[in-house]
Order: C-alpha cells, then sequence, then structure tokens
C-alpha cells in the first residue's frame, strides 16, 4: 500500500521485529531501482501466510507486484512467476511456519532446480499470527501455546538445512541491523540463483528474542549474533558447515556457489537443442 | 452377409505387442478409408501382466468401442480364457499358435504368428500377419492393406523396399493360413473415402494439441495415470520463446506453480488425475479468489483415493464443481470425445481469459487413450481469446466493480496485490461485510460470460429426454440412434459445458417429465445438479470401471420410458 488505506485493518505490534525487515527489503527494492533503471513494477513480492506475509500490503512508496496466496506455498508460486518471466525480480517473503512446516516440502526441489529468487524468511520461532503456537525453529523444550510441557522435538536448524539441501546463496541477517541486512537482501536479489537470506525477526508478543540476540552486558547476557569472519571463505562448503557448528548466530553471508546455471539459464540453453515445431508442424504431424 | 463394422481385440501380455496391434489395425484400415477407434486398458504392472485392447473398424464414423467382441486375438492361453466369453457367437478366436494348443473350440483356429513372421525374414512383421488374418475373416480385399504398406514404409530410405516386400509377404501369410481354417465372420462394407482431411489421434494428444492451439505458454504436471501423457507431449512439444513444460515434484507445485505463471500474464495448465486434483483444492480456491486465468484438467480414472488407477469413470463430477471450501463453483467443461478434446481445450482456454478465473477441463481415461482417426481441424476456423491486459498508469484499482476489469501484468504499470484473502479493490485484505458481498458477487457474476448458446438437440418435441455427459457419450448416441429407429419416444440433449450450463438448455430440460442420464458414478452426480436446478433428472448409473454398452443402454431407457408412460397414462 501506498498510502494509509483505513480499510486494510492489519497491524505489527509495536516492536515486531518485521518492521525492520520491510525497511530492508523497501530499500534494498529502491537500491536495484536506481542500479537497473528498471522500474518499481518489475519486482514481484510473493508473500506467505502469517504475520510477516502482511509485510506486502505494508510497504511503503512504489509499490512493487504482489501475490499473497495460500500458506506454505511461497516457492511454487514464486517459480510460476519466475519461469513465466524470467525478467521479472522474484522475491519471496514468508514465516519460520509457513516455509519450514507446511512449506518445507517445496525447498529441496527448487534448491535442486536453482530457481533464481531469493527469499527472505522472518525467522520468530512462533507461529504470529495464529498466537504463539510452536514452530519448527521453537526450542526443544519450550513452553508455548500448544506445548504447554514444554517442546518435544528439536528444532530445526535451518541456515544447515539449506546447506544440505544445496541452495546455492545463504545470508543470515537481523531484523534489528537493517542496514547490514539490505546488503544481504540485494547480493541475494543479484545472485543467479536460489537464495535464501533468513533473518532473525523477533515476536515482540509471543517470543521475545530481542535481549537473547543482541545480548545484553548490564544483565550479563551475552549477545548470540556474531559477524561471519572478513576470511571466512564463502564458496567452500565445509567452511561453511564449520561456521555453522559455532555457538551463537552467525550474521552474513554463508555460502556462495556462483557458477551452478539457475533453470531459466538451463532453460534457455535447453531451448539451443530442443526440435521446435509450429502449431501447424505440430497438427500436420498426426495427419493420415 | 455384409457388416458395417467389426470389432477386433487383442489380448495378451504387456510386452507382447497387444497395444500396437490395436492402433497398427486402426491406421492400417484409416489408411484406406475406413474410420477406427480404439480402445484400450492397461494392466497394473510395468511388464507382463494381462492386458488387451481392442479396436473397432466401420465402413462410417464411430462412436462407442462397440458391445462385443468379433474376432478375438489371443496372445496366450490366459488371454483366451479371460476374454472368450465376449466373443459374439459368430465371432472368431485366432490364437497364437506358437505361445500355446487350444483344442474344442470350433470358433478358434491357431496362427503361427511369429514363425510366420519370421519366415519372411522380418520378424517385426508379426503385426502384419494378424492384419492379414483379420482381412481374410472379414473380406477385405488385399490391394487395399497392399496399398496401406506401400505408403507407409515408401520413406525415401534405402531398406524401404525389403520392408515393403516382407510386410505384404507376411500379410499374405496370415491371409492363406487363415483361409485354411475356413472360418469367417462375413464381408465388410467397402470403405468410403472421406472427402475431407484427417488426422490420427489419441485423446490426451487432441486434448494437449487444442490447448497449443489455444495459447498454451506454460505447463507444468506430475506424473499420474492417466494424465501422464499430457505432461509428456508438453515436454516435447511446448518448447520456444516464452513458453515453459516442466515435471514439478507434486500437485501442489502444478497448481500453485500455474497459479504464479497466470498471474505473471502467461495461458497457464496443468493436468491430473482424481488424487492430484483432490491435492489442487486449495489452489483452485484461490485461483477463484484472486481470479487468476488458468486450466485444470482432471483425466477421471476409478477413485476415490488411490482407486482404480487403470479404470475409466465419472465421479469427479462433484470435486470438479466445488473442489474448494467457501462459495466457489468452477466452471465446467467435460469432453465426450477425441475431437471434443480438441475443441474443449480451446474453449477452456478462452473461458479462463474470459472471466479470469480458473476452469476445470474433464476427460476420463477411456478417452484419454482412445486413438481415433477424426477430421484434421483447420487453424484458421479456431477463434481464440486473449486476456483483457491493463494498459493505464500505477494507482490502478484491479478489483474494482462487479464486472472483470482488465488485468495488469508484473512489469508494466497497475501494480497491485493478487491476494487469496478477502481483498478490497486494490488487492489489500479487508474484513468489510460490504466488500464481501462485494466481491462474493463479483465473482460468482463473472460466471454469466460463459454462458454459451450452442448445444446438441434432437427429437426435442418428446417429453422424455436422454442427456449423458462427458465420455459416455458415444455410447448413449449409439444407443439414441438405435431407439430412434425402435420409435422409442425419447429426445437427444448433449453439452460439454457442463457449468454453467447453456441457458436455453437448462430451459429446455426444466419442461421436460423426465431427463435420463447415463453417468459411470454410484450416486448420479450429474442427475443431482440438474435436479438442484429444476430438471427431473434421473440417471442410470454404472460403476463397473468400464464404459456403458450400448445394449444396455437401449434396454434401459427403454424400460424407464415405458414405467413412465404408465404412470403418466395412471395419474
Ligand atoms: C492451510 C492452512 N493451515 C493453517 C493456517 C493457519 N495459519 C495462518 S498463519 C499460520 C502460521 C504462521 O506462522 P509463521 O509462518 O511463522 O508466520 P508469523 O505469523 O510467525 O510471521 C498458520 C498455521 C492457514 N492459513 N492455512
Ligand atoms: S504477533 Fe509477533 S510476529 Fe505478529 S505482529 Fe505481533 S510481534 Fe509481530
Ligand atoms: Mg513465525
Amino acid at each position: 500500500m501506498s498510502k494509509k488505506n483505513p480499510e486494510y485493518d492489519f497491524k505489527w505490534c509495536p516492536g515486531c521485529g518485521d518492521f525492520g525487515v520491510r525497511r530492508s527489503i523497501e530499500s534494498a527494492m529502491i537500491n536495484r531501482l536506481e542500479e537497473t533503471g528498471l522500474p518499481m513494477e518489475n519486482n514481484v513480492v510473493v508473500a506467505g501466510i502469517g504475520c510477516s506475509g502482511n509485510l506486502v500490503h505494508l510497504l511503503e512508496g512504489a509499490q512493487p507486484y504482489g501475490f499473497h496466496g495460500i500458506h506454505g506455498r511461497t516457492l511454487p508460486v514464486a517459480m510460476g512467476v519466475k519461469m513465466a518471466r524470467p525478467e521479472l525480480n522474484v522475491l519471496v517473503v514468508a514465516g519460520d511456519g509457513d516455509f519450514l512446516s507446511i512449506g518445507g516440502e517445496h525447498i529441496a526441489p527448487q534448491a535442486a532446480r536453482n530457481l533464481n529468487i531469493c527469499a527472505v524468511i522472518m525467522d520468530n520461532g512462533v507461529y504470529g499470527l495464529t498466537k504463539g503456537q510452536s514452530s519448527p525453529t521453537t526450542k526443544l523444550g519450550e513452553i508455548t501455546s500448544s506445548t504447554p510441557y514444554g517442546k518435544m522435538e528439536a528444532e530445526a536448524d535451518p541456515l544447515e538445512l539449506y546447506l544440505t539441501m544445496g541452495v546455492s546463496f545463504i545470508a543470515a541477517g537481523f531484523s534489528g541491523k537493517p542496514r547490514e541486512l539490505t546488503q544481504l537482501i540485494t547480493q541475494g536479489m543479484n545472485h543467479e540463483g536460489f537464495a535464501m537470506v533468513h533473518v532473525q525477526s523477533p515476536c515482540t508478543t509471543y517470543n521475545d528474542t530481542f535481549e537473547m540476540l543482541k545480548g545484553n552486558p548490564k544483565k550479563g547476557i551475552e549477545p548470540l549474533i556474531w559477524d561471519v569472519p572478513e576470511d571466512h571463505d564463502k564458496s567452500d562448503k565445509m567452511a561453511a558447515y564449520a561456521l555453522l557448528q559455532r555457538r551463537g548466530l552467525p550474521l552474513g553471508v554463508i555460502y556462495e556457489d556462483a557458477d551452478r546455471p539457475s533453470l531459466d539459464a538451463r532453460m534457455e540453453e535447453m531451448r539451443g537443442r530442443a526440435r521446435q515445431r509450429t502449431m501447424q508442424e505440430t497438427l500436420d504431424s498426426y495427419e493420415l | 452377409m455384409e457388416m458395417k463394422d467389426f470389432v477386433v481385440r487383442f489380448a495378451g501380455e504387456g510386452g507382447q505387442g497387444v497395444v500396437t496391434s490395436a492402433e497398427g489395425m486402426a491406421q492400417a484400415a484409416t489408411q484406406v478409408g475406413y474410420h477406427a477407434l480404439t480402445y484400450a486398458t492397461f494392466p497394473s504392472q510395468i511388464l507382463g501382466g494381462p492386458t488387451w485392447t481392442q479396436a473397432r473398424i466401420s465402413d462410417s464414423p464411430i462412436l462407442s468401442p462397440g458391445d462385443d467382441v468379433d474376432v478375438l486375438v489371443a496372445f496366450n492361453r490366459e488371454a483366451y480364457d479371460n476374454h472368450v466369453d465376449e466373443v459374439r457367437e459368430k465371432g472368431v478366436i485366432i490364437y497364437n499358435s506358437n505361445d500355446f494348443e487350444l483344442e474344442g473350440d470350433p470358433r478358434s483356429f491357431g496362427l503361427p504368428i511369429e514363425e510366420l513372421a519370421k519366415s519372411t525374414g522380418n520378424t517385426r512383421a508379426a503385426n502384419m500377419v494378424v492384419i492379414g488374418a483379420l482381412a481374410h475373416l472379414v473380406n477385405m480385399p488385399q490391394t487395399y492393406l497392399d496399398e496401406f504398406v506401400q505408403k507407409r514404409f515408401s520413406r525415401g530410405r534405402p531398406g524401404d523396399e525389403e520392408i515393403i516386400r516382407s510386410n505384404i509377404q507376411a500379410m499374405g501369410l496370415g491371409r492363406s493360413h487363415t483361409a485354411e481354417s475356413g472360418l469367417s465372420v462375413g464381408d465388410l462394407a467397402p470403405p468410403r473415402m472421406p472427402d475431407y482431411k484427417q488426422i490420427m489421434i489419441k485423446g490426451n494428444d487432441a486434448l494437449s494439441l487444442g490447448a497449443r492451439a489455444a495459447g498454451v505458454e506454460f505447463y507444468v504436471g506430475y506424473p499420474i495415470s492417466p494424465a501422464t501423457t499430457i505432461l509428456l507431449w508438453m515436454e516435447h512439444n511446448l518448447i520456444g520463446e516464452g513458453k515453459f513444460a516442466y515435471q514439478v515434484s507434486s500437485e501442489i507445485e502444478s497448481i500453485t506453480g500455474i497459479l504464479g505463471a497466470g498471474f505473471a500474464g502467461k495461458k497457464a495448465m496443468t493436468a491430473t488425475a482424481g488424487p492430484g486434483f483432490s491435492l489442487m483444492s486449495e489452489g483452485l480456491g484461490l485461483a477463484w479468489m484472486a481470479e487468476i486465468p488458468l486450466v485444470v484438467v482432471d483425466v477421471q480414472r476409478g477413485g476415490p483415493a488411490t482407486g482404480l488407477p487403470t479404470k475409466t469413470e465419472q465421479s469427479d463430477l462433484l470435486a470438479c464443481m466445488y473442489p474448494a471450501h467457501g462459495d466457489v463453483k468452477m466452471p465446467i467443461i467435460a469432453v465426450g470425445t477425441v475431437e471434443e478434446a480438441f475443441y474443449g481445450a480451446i474453449k477452456a482456454f478462452n473461458w479462463a481469459e474470459r472471466y479470469q478465473g480458473p476452469v476445470i477441463l474433464m476427460t476420463e481415461m477411456s478417452l484419454a487413450e482412445r486413438v481415433q482417426n477424426i477430421p484434421k481441424p483447420d487453424l484458421s476456423q479456431i477463434e481464440v481469446e486473449e486476456r483483457q491486459v491493463y494498459q493505464g498508469k500505477n494507482g490502478y484499482h484491479r478489483y474494482h466493480g462487479s464486472e472483470v476489469s482488465p488485468m495488469p501484468l508484473p512489469g508494466s504499470p497497475g501494480a497491485y496485490v493478487a491476494n487469496g484473502s478477502e481483498h478490497d479493490e486494490m488487492g489489500d485484505t479487508t474484513h468489510l461485510a460490504s466488500r464481501h458481498i462485494q466481491m462474493t458477487e463479483r465473482r460468482f457474476g463473472k460466471l454469466k460470460l460463459l454462458e454459451e448458446d450452442e448445444f446438441e438437440a434432437d427429437n426435442t418435441q418428446e417429453s422424455i429426454a436422454l442427456m449423458t455427459w462427458g465420455g459416455s457419450k458415444g455410447s448413449a448416441l449409439e444407443a439414441y440412434n438405435q431407439l430412434r429407429q425402435r420409435d422409442v419416444p425419447v429426445a437427444w440433449y448433449y453439452t460439454m459445458f457442463l457449468n454453467p450450463l447453456p441457458p436455453r438448455l437448462l430451459e429446455e430440460l426444466r419442461k421436460k417429465e423426465l431427463v435420463i442420464v447415463p453417468e459411470l458414478n454410484y450416486q448420479g452426480q450429474f442427475s443431482g445438479i440438474l435436479r438442484s436446478q429444476g430438471v427431473k433428472a434421473e440417471s442410470i448409473t454404472q460403476y463397473t470401471g468400464l464404459p456403458f454398452k450400448v445394449r444396455d443402454l437401449v434396454q434401459k431407457i427403454t424400460e424407464m420410458t415405458k414405467t413412465r408412460r404408465k404412470e403418466t397414462v395412471g395419474a
């Protein structure tokens, strides 16, 4: 929405991490517009269902196209848009529940295809919109509205999952650091292939992890987040694995394979080899 | 005795050339001017296992696969045992004496198929041995078939002459061997070569070709019998600038993939069968809600759940009409013949663009695999409808008003959010009652654009009517023709537009005392729909996994018309 729309009554709670993610996405899209000269309408934002997915309605200023569909299906919709119109810049925005739980089945196939899109995941370790149930990234043992005696399954490690599934660009960000996050999203959008930008975006209402992530010296809380060291070789998968074994949460680009062709590039290449026939020729081939 | 047509069934094991025999016979017959229609079932196993196919050959266009078998070609003993009961009394059984010996059936004779083929020096001529045998049984002049072989194998290749020689020899051997048996099924009427161009095509290929003629640009699908051949067709034929055909990893990906493509401006399609269709429920509701043009093909098989993957049934109608939660009612085109598969696919795309939403194109197993000669479509006569595209500036309200409005395309001004939540005119989520009322009425109102004027009607003054749907059309029409010959008072109606029904048709049906609906399901799904629209409809149901036999329909319809007349007289 470019201006306030009185009919649209959804609001993020004060302090919600998604505000910062929205800013970063807006900036990254504006930067892209300035760099490429392409209009804002060249961007398509495919949104999941959740507090996070509402981002597509809350973008301010020049408006991209949006697709706000059904829970968990951002990736195949994005594939439809991208493979129909490879010249468009396609961005996915979704929550940890949408993307990793109900939509989890779609990640590995797109990684294998190297679909040329950028997915920004707002991980708050909880189902925000449905009021606080456990999500795949909720910690083991955590008490939530749906786990009254503590969560009984181990938490997912999304970054390691992406790496194992063969995602060709993996970055980790934090909504509390929007400038850095803008950079990561820009890099993800420029990557020719499947780019994941996994963002810690705390839910101030149901799972406020701001303090835990940033730390609080007064209370003696060590920050969980740390920057990926400059000398990290992001083209080295084993180095990426090693990085993820360290305590806490790295921020920055974890892994990048810049050489693997994307699905649209492979499609172009296939077309060059394939036999193409006109409609009339195809019809004629059935003649008696 | 002159016969207008005959039915030959090839039964054996998968891999024994059973399928290719029926198609080969159909090819040969149509080349010389006959009409042909094949009917196939598949074994559930990949290799081996019992399977059979059938070809009906006639001097005039064919409606149904045929009730009885005139000639059975049994490739093994099991095939003989399983099919002998379907051979009509005066029929003939050819058994492959290279595989087994049969005694005590006076209608049968042994044909050493492989051995005879081998003796020509061309083991691949086994088909021709059988065709020669069949030609003798129906007294088809050899010259026709020699011509066919000449035409078929004159491909300008060095080996052509030898192949032609061995094939003609093989047919000759089949003939002479059959002559010794002294058996015959009659004299097939001479062919009357149609004076128009023809194509020979399988139902699913005709549907795919129609989609291509309508301008399909984007196809994704997931393998499932009997829809897989559409995916394969697209992957072979939908290649080029701006086109995309691809196998995805589930039917959820199929439907959401074409949602993305339809939104992005493409004519997009997927095809599936029951289980995959069920997975598409939520996505279809989204297409309806967000007003995204797309076509979903349901090639019906026996259901529910995994059901009967290789059998035919018409039991998905309710699921296709109401596939999703909430207030939805999908436009439905159900094709009834191979030719309709081509034109129905074009219509489905036209509808999708015209009203900007999902269209369900229904077909079924028995049509999907049917190979038939049909008039060659003239592409210059085909009307293709294109999307109304928004061409103004930014700040557009995509869901404005109560009628179809031009659709903006990503990349151009007019950015909006295609929204699966209830939305206002700009596509933002809303909960206002007034808005939900407006948008619900807008979505249903658009169906009016799909009301067609044309339908089939015959003998309409009768108060009892016959109206089938989908792939039961052939058997029902053949039954109708027989009923008319016997002066049974019944009218004929037919349309492939099941939702919305052509309004004039509905009006006529409502005036009837009884509308008889043959359909292949337990509940009588279509007659239920008709009753809900004020038509006194009653079904003839069958749920065997097989198509209707014409004879059964003739008998049941005759009974129903008699009872009805008695009731009215008594009242
Ligand atoms: C098929 C389906 N199942 C369940 C829901 C209900 N639902 C809406 S959002 C949501 C979870 C949201 O969690 P997440 O993706 O983490 O987003 P957040 O709200 O935390 O940003 C669920 C379960 C739905 N809309 N559709
Ligand atoms: S519930 Fe949590 S995630 Fe949702 S808006 Fe509020 S703070 Fe943000
Ligand atoms: Mg969440």
